[in-house]
């Protein structure tokens, strides 16, 4: 019984940890690059509405998958053309692909409101996924879940052992160092915020097609804003946003246990405050303490850059 | 070493660039021959940056040609421009400092795979030429002599036939100067070429085989710079010739008026310098200066002086007497000690508000420009007006914003504005940094005069040259400790740069028992 229960409450974490993981890590890269790009609610919504529509037309979920991270990309190319090329404020501009994201999700899936659709298939591993409690947590999930751990080894091997990601890192501490010595640092920023919007398509994609699959408006709900924070919080490391955001996902879930078993009776909106506290904690600690001044934040985090020619 | 025949490793022909407004480089030629040092000589913005980031890929040239072993070439990026064999050590170094040293050499180097690998070349080339460097090492931690053995091994490993290196020696202390200077003669006798790029005489009359001079973007001489008196150099650099301060005669130094007695104070900033046991004291009608390399405390001195900084007990900082160590920044303006800060834009002045506005922010009280809460706009103007017209500040008018003015202008502007207050004390932090030979001249004689009025005048610079042009006395300052103050007169450049590599004599304050110890 209590075994079920469990394993009950690691799958919902899992689910609700995935898309604040796979939005995190694409933020993660963009911001590596310097590129502060606050759309990451707009893009998921973009990407959690045309999956939604892409699998009802097909009837393929993959198809679905593979349209919500074009569409995601969709949205990272405009705040790119807007903000590298055109050199507008990337908050401002941010924010506005957020707000779009919105009512433009809300459009296209005005006629898919309530619909059904089935739910990404759970990819089992045969033998490892009939484990008790290790085989349905571990082995018994879709593919983004899968995914979503593949890409935080993936995103910390690319960043600190090879040399494109040296160059990203580099791209994102000085600008103008890296132009001197020779790299195309306004390419190698469009390439980082694509990617944002690929994952932050793809954590869409895992909300409409499997965590609740279906599309209601709004239905990421914030969680564009938490991975912005995750982001934060786990310093611009992957690893520690793979803990964040279980820790994060975790904290809403058992927050829900919690109350239907009336246990702890806290209003749930303290409960959906506790990310952002914790962010600030977080900070807090960080700027306090030993290391204070090296929150790690990349040198040139949100600063344009326009080379000379 | 005589001047090599054949032909050039690099020749420039005509080679012109525009930027908005400015006609940074007009029809420039320059040749270089294998095995030569040849200096790039000019002014702050006579275009000798702009010109070599043509030969460096980094910028293209709007008009001219490139030629590489006398044949034409493009340059297309930086590294077409490593591919043909050039290396270059910027001025402003093109470093990442959160990252390790051999991150950034790897950086700087094309087609690199192996760390491990590429770590060892890199002790070995450190080694060979003398220049130490620890691989593993964040560059944040390392001072400024170090950052530019990076960017020198860096170029280096790539063996280049031609390093251009813009300005090497601003951050430098004398013995660092000579050994690379060393450095330098060691790489032309292996038949590679340097382009050397400065505004120093002197070091180009013992080091260049060959010179060019720009002016306003053009090309004004090519010369044998060891046929050259630094005379004859300076006047084909500036165009006209400048006049050297000149102290007032018979000028006597009066009372103490501003005091630093045992300002002991941690650095704010994450790997900033902590201040130990400063002492020293400027009296009325003197100029003292504080020499030493950056990064060493100065910010931190100077902060602590200003008011940004607090000292821990009142009576560290005294203004005639006065205990002003725990008031901020507007109340010891107020009291009589004015400051000029190192960085113009944002610190001495605020980019985005007119000349008025930022007269008005600093003379507000001194000048009386306040009457009953409210702006009396036409003292603000009368003010701001003075300065432009004291201090040949070249705007269309005080309502510009500061930051369309060249930074020369700039800080005329800014110390005319600090001396017009008639301080008792006047700080200023690098007075002439990046400014013509024309303000810097201005500048100079401004705080000479104020100086001959009664005011105290502290200097704090990393030009040596400007210190012993100005100064009365000189300290130095290295690694947050502040050595004793040497007459000007007396001092030697060698007893300076000893201090400044943190060689201090005996401190006049320090105990008896640890002096011996």
């Amino acid at each position: 019984m209590s075994t079920t229960i469990l394993v009950a409450s690691l799958l919902t974490i899992i689910g609700a940890a995935t898309p604040l993981l796979l939005a995190a890590l694409g933020e993660l890269v963009a911001e590596r690059s310097g590129v502060l790009n606050l759309g990451v609610e707009g893009m998921m919504l973009a990407g959690a509405v045309t999956g939604f529509a892409a699998t009802m037309l097909t009837g393929s979920g993959t198809v679905g998958v593979i349209a919500a991270a074009v569409a995601g990309m969709a949205m990272a190319l405009l705040f790119g053309v807007l903000t590298l090329s055109l050199l507008s404020n990337q908050v401002a501009t941010g924010l506005a692909l957020t707000i779009f994201g919105v009512g433009l999700s809300a459009l296209v899936g005005s006629g898919f409101v309530g619909s059904p659709v089935a739910p990404l298939p759970k990819l089992a591993l045969p033998g490892l996924s009939q484990l008790p409690i290790v085989g349905p947590v571990l082995f018994g999930q879709d593919f983004l879940v899968y995914l979503s751990w593949a890409m935080t080894a993936a995103v910390a091997w690319f960043l600190t052992r090879t040399r494109p990601g040296m160059i990203l890192r580099a791209v994102g501490e000085s600008h103008e160092a890296a132009h001197a010595i020779g790299y195309p640092v306004i390419r190698i920023r469009y390439l980082a915020v694509l990617f944002g919007g690929l994952m932050a398509g793809l954590a869409g994609a895992f909300l409409s097609l499997s965590y609740t699959p279906m599309w209601v408006e709004d239905m990421s709900a914030g969680r564009g804003w938490i991975a912005l924070a995750l982001v934060v919080f786990a310093a611009w490391r992957p690893w520690r946003a793979l803990i964040g955001a279980y820790l994060f996902g975790g904290v809403t879930i058992i927050q829900l246990h919690a109350q239907t078993s009336g246990i702890i009776n806290v209003p749930a909106q303290v409960m959906s405050m506790l990310p952002y506290l914790a962010t600030i904690a977080v900070l807090v600690a960080i700027s306090a303490g030993p290391w204070r001044g090296r929150l790690n934040a990349p040198a040139c985090l949100g600063v344009p850059f326009r080379p000379a020619t | 070493m005589d001047r090599p025949t054949g032909p050039p490793l690099l020749e420039l022909r005509g080679i012109t660039k525009q930027f908005p407004g400015v006609l940074a480089n007009d029809r420039v030629d320059l040749k270089v021959m294998p095995g030569e040092i040849h200096a790039l000589l000019g002014e702050n913005g006579a275009g000798k940056s702009t010109l070599v980031k043509q030969i460096y890929g980094v910028l293209h040239p709007d008009a001219g040609e490139i030629r590489w072993n006398g044949q034409p070439v493009t340059i297309a990026d930086p590294h077409a421009a490593r591919a043909l064999g050039i290396g270059m050590v910027f001025q402003h170094f093109s470093l990442f400092e959160a990252m390790s040293v051999l991150e950034n050499v790897a950086l700087g180097v094309d087609g690199v795979h192996d760390l491990g690998a590429l770590a060892r070349r890199v002790r070995e080339v450190s080694e060979q030429y003398g220049l130490p460097l620890d691989p593993s090492r964040d560059v944040y931690s390392l001072s400024v002599g170090e950052r530019q053995r990076i960017e020198i091994v860096r170029a280096l490993l790539q063996d280049p036939k031609l390093l251009i290196m813009d300005e090497p020696t601003s951050v430098l202390t004398p013995q660092e100067v000579e050994r690379l200077f060393e450095t330098l003669r060691r790489l032309a006798a292996e038949g590679r070429s340097i382009l050397y790029i400065s505004h120093k005489l002197d070091e180009i009359r013992v080091l260049c085989h060959g010179a060019t001079i720009l002016r306003g973007g053009r090309q004004v001489a090519a010369c044998d710079p060891r046929q050259e008196t630094a005379r004859s150099m300076a006047a084909l650099m500036v165009g006209t010739q400048i006049k050297p301060p000149t102290k007032a005669a018979g000028a006597t130094v009066g009372a103490p008026r501003l005091t630093v007695d045992g300002l002991s104070l941690p650095s704010p900033r994450a790997h900033g310098i902590n201040l130990h046991d400063i002492r020293l004291e400027v009296c009325a009608g003197e100029v003292l200066g504080i020499a030493g390399v950056a990064g060493n405390g100065q910010a931190e001195l100077l902060a602590a002086l200003s008011g940004e900084m607090l000292a821990e007990r009142p009576e560290a900082v005294r203004l005639e007497g006065r205990p002003v160590g725990r008031l901020d920044a507007a109340a010891r303006r107020n009291a009589g000690l004015c400051f000029v800060p190192e960085e113009r834009n944002g610190h001495g002045a605020v980019p985005d508000m007119s000349l008025a506005e930022n007269a008005f922010l600093s003379g507000y009280r001194r000048r009386r420009l306040l009457a009953g809460g409210l702006i009396r706009t036409d003292r603000v103007a009368a003010f701001a007006r003075e300065i432009v017209e004291r201090f040949d500040v070249r705007t269309p008018g005080i309502a510009n914003l500061a930051r369309s003015l060249s930074g020369g202008n700039l800080q005329k502007f800014i110390v005319g504005r600090e001396v017009l207050q008639e301080p008792l004390v006047l700080v200023v932090a690098q007075p002439t940094w990046g400014v013509d030979a024309g303000a810097a001249a201005l500048i100079h004689q401004a705080l000479l005069d104020l100086a001959a009025r009664g005011a105290a005048v502290l200097v704090v610079s990393q030009d040596l040259d400007e210190l012993l042009a100005i100064t009365d006395r000189l300290a130095v300052i290295n690694a947050g400790r502040l050595s004793r103050a040497l007459r000007t007169a007396e001092a030697t450049i060698e007893q300076i740069g000893l201090l400044m590599g943190g060689l201090h004599d005996t401190p006049e304050h320090q105990p008896l028992e640890t002096a011996l110890a």
